[in-house]
């Protein structure tokens, strides 16, 4: 089986030359000498690359609305901020093989003609920050960055930006108010950013992994990527488990495994004493999947039947011994804490859920708390605030409600949270 | 007052941006990097160089939860609190860092010695519960391995 994406990470990673010397760099030769802009995001179209940010979204078709015959700068921006919970897939392409990054944002630049180029990434990572450090340095020294790449018209800078907290970073237009100094509040759309991003320019920002997985393409082409899936979402996936599984980890995958698959096979299935209540498929944000679920592919429109997203493809296993209630305002603290306050109903709504979930399980809980929690994930959903951080958040709590009603319902008949006797 | 040193490494940063006040962020992390914490005096320092308002750069620097308003110790823990090490039982390492050090979280041991504080998932699930020293990132762990990883910060 191929592994595009990780057959080529080591920790430390590969120098510049090693990664040469398997391959590294190549499509950035093709890609600059013969191939138009025009044609990668046509290839990236054929492909039927989808995001692998979260959103799912047609990266060719992204590329595609930045406008070709402007003059003035162009931006690309790597969103490295990985601070969905529970998701750790990008800390393994960022620390295991940053020129393949590189690489993809060279060739991705090229095809929107950015003429600078940043990596935006979360505080936290610190080797990946020294990593990437050394391998812009020696993408310059290459002369794969910088005035006139492989003697070309073209010309690309690459900036290393590290942030200093908070999740709203991650929405791409909080990201271009952060990188441009400001709090990391989102921007209304329209105009998108692909016309009007960082510093009113047109900006493209894309996931670690998407870009990672340009070079690939580029070299391969759209038949081969579509090949390596089990489904008709392209390529392989880099899928995680975390939670009392017995080998939690993560693995590049062809897309459309199968939930079993990931948590029997994959992760070990549950650790002794545990067994299996539920999983957050794809990060945070997602609604919980449960038993039923199992089978279901784990690809963007398979999940989506089954009711939940595939988010990141990294997901959170609710155990037996775990009290749902709990988990579920163990999430909603988190998103009472990440909001950046600019919308009213995700500033006050998410504080109130969080205090509802945590007095029911204190055992203070009233019958009319889940009317009142139920009512909250409808006017925090989508369409109804600024950015997707509040409906994200009500997708766990609005399908806890759904899965786990006995427990929330125990909760407040006992009094008491059953989980800690 | 900025050190000529801070003022340089600003300068620096002002240079690769269109408009000053888009090297705010980069301003405040260099007079913490220098001065572990940004008290008002610092505001009031990256305002004047960026000619910007103290308001707006206190807005700037208040909305980041790694930009520090009040005095840190030498050494931050940043506990994870977050789903992956919520259900790996994080509250265990958290119970047993407030015993060893006396502190709850946003406070400062007497000695100045640790500040701790909870932090969002820091991306490493598959090793939950994990914790930051400083720059050092902790996996795995155990609440009886806290004492000694602690040791090795004075």
């Amino acid at each position: 089986m191929e592994r595009p994406l990780t057959q080529h990470i080591t920790f430390p990673p590969l120098d510049l030359r090693a990664y040469e010397a398997v391959g590294g760099y190549q499509s950035v030769r093709k890609a600059l000498k013969d191939m138009a802009p025009g044609d990668i995001t046509a290839l990236l179209k054929e492909s039927n690359m989808k995001g692998r940010g979260g959103a799912g979204f047609s990266t060719g078709m992204k590329w595609s609305f930045v406008p070709m015959n402007v003059s003035g700068p162009k931006y690309l921006v790597a969103n490295a901020d990985e601070m969905e919970p529970g998701t750790f897939k990008d800390r393994w392409l960022l620390e295991g093989n940053p020129h393949q990054l590189i690489e993809g944002m060279i060739v991705s630049a090229y095809a929107i003609q950015a003429t600078e180029s940043f990596v935006f990434l979360r505080w936290a990572y610190k080797v990946a920050a020294v990593e990437i450090h050394k391998a812009i340095k020696e993408a310059y020294a290459a002369g794969y960055l910088g005035k006139n790449i492989l003697g070309t018209d073209f010309s690309l800078d690459m900036h290393l930006h590290t942030g200093v907290g908070r999740y709203m970073c991650g929405e791409e237009t909080a990201l271009l108010n952060s990188l441009e100094g400001k709090r990391a509040t989102p921007r209304a759309k329209p105009p998108f950013p692909q016309v009007s991003g960082l510093f009113g320019k047109p900006t493209i920002v894309n996931n670690v992994e998407t870009l990672c997985y340009i070079p690939h393409i580029i070299n391969n082409g759209a038949a081969w990527f579509q090949s390596l899936s089990h489904t008709n979402d392209g390529g392989t996936k880099i899928y995680g488990v975390s939670g009392r599984v017995k080998k939690p980890g993560a693995w590049e995958l062809p897309m459309g495994v199968t939930m079993r698959e990931l948590i029997e096979e994959h992760a070990g299935g549950m650790q002794d004493g545990y067994k299996f209540r539920g999983v957050l498929p794809g990060g945070a944000s997602t609604d919980f999947l449960v038993e039923e679920h199992m089978d279901i592919k784990m690809d963007f429109a398979g999940v989506a039947a089954a009711g939940s997203r595939l988010g990141t493809g990294t997901m959170v296993v609710l155990d037996d011994r775990t009290c749902p209630v709990g988990f579920v305002h163990n999430l909603e603290h988190f998103f009472a804490q990440e909001s950046c306050g600019f919308c009213t109903p995700c500033r006050e709504g998410l504080p109130w859920t969080e205090k509802l979930l945590l007095a029911i399980e204190q055992g203070e809980g009233r019958e009319e708390d889940l009317a009142m929690l139920a009512s909250h994930a409808k006017m925090m959903g989508p369409g109804n605030t600024f950015c997707a951080l509040a409906p994200g958040a009500m997708e766990p709590l609005q399908s806890a409600l759904k899965y786990f009603r006995d427990d929330f319902e125990q909760h407040i008949r006992e009094k008491r949270c059953p989980y800690h006797a | 007052m900025l050190t000529t040193s801070e003022k340089e490494q600003i300068e620096k940063e002002i240079r690769q941006v269109p408009v000053k006040k888009a090297a705010c962020i980069e301003a405040l992390k260099i007079v913490q990097d220098h001065r572990r914490w940004v008290s008002d005096e610092g505001i009031q320092d990256v305002a004047d160089i960026l000619e910007m308002s103290t308001e707006e750069v206190d807005s700037i620097a208040t909305f980041y939860n790694l930009i520090f308003r009040q005095p840190v110790g030498r050494h931050i823990i940043l506990l994870c609190d977050s789903i992956s090490c919520y259900v790996m039982g994080y509250k265990e390492l958290h119970q047993q860092i407030v015993q060893l050090l006396g502190i709850q979280y946003g406070q400062t041991t007497l000695d100045g010695r640790f500040t701790l504080l909870p932090n969002p998932c820091l991306g490493t699930c598959d090793h939950a519960p994990a914790l930051m020293v400083d720059h050092d990132l902790y996996r795995d762990l155990r609440k009886e391995e806290l004492e000694n990883i602690l040791a090795k910060y004075t």
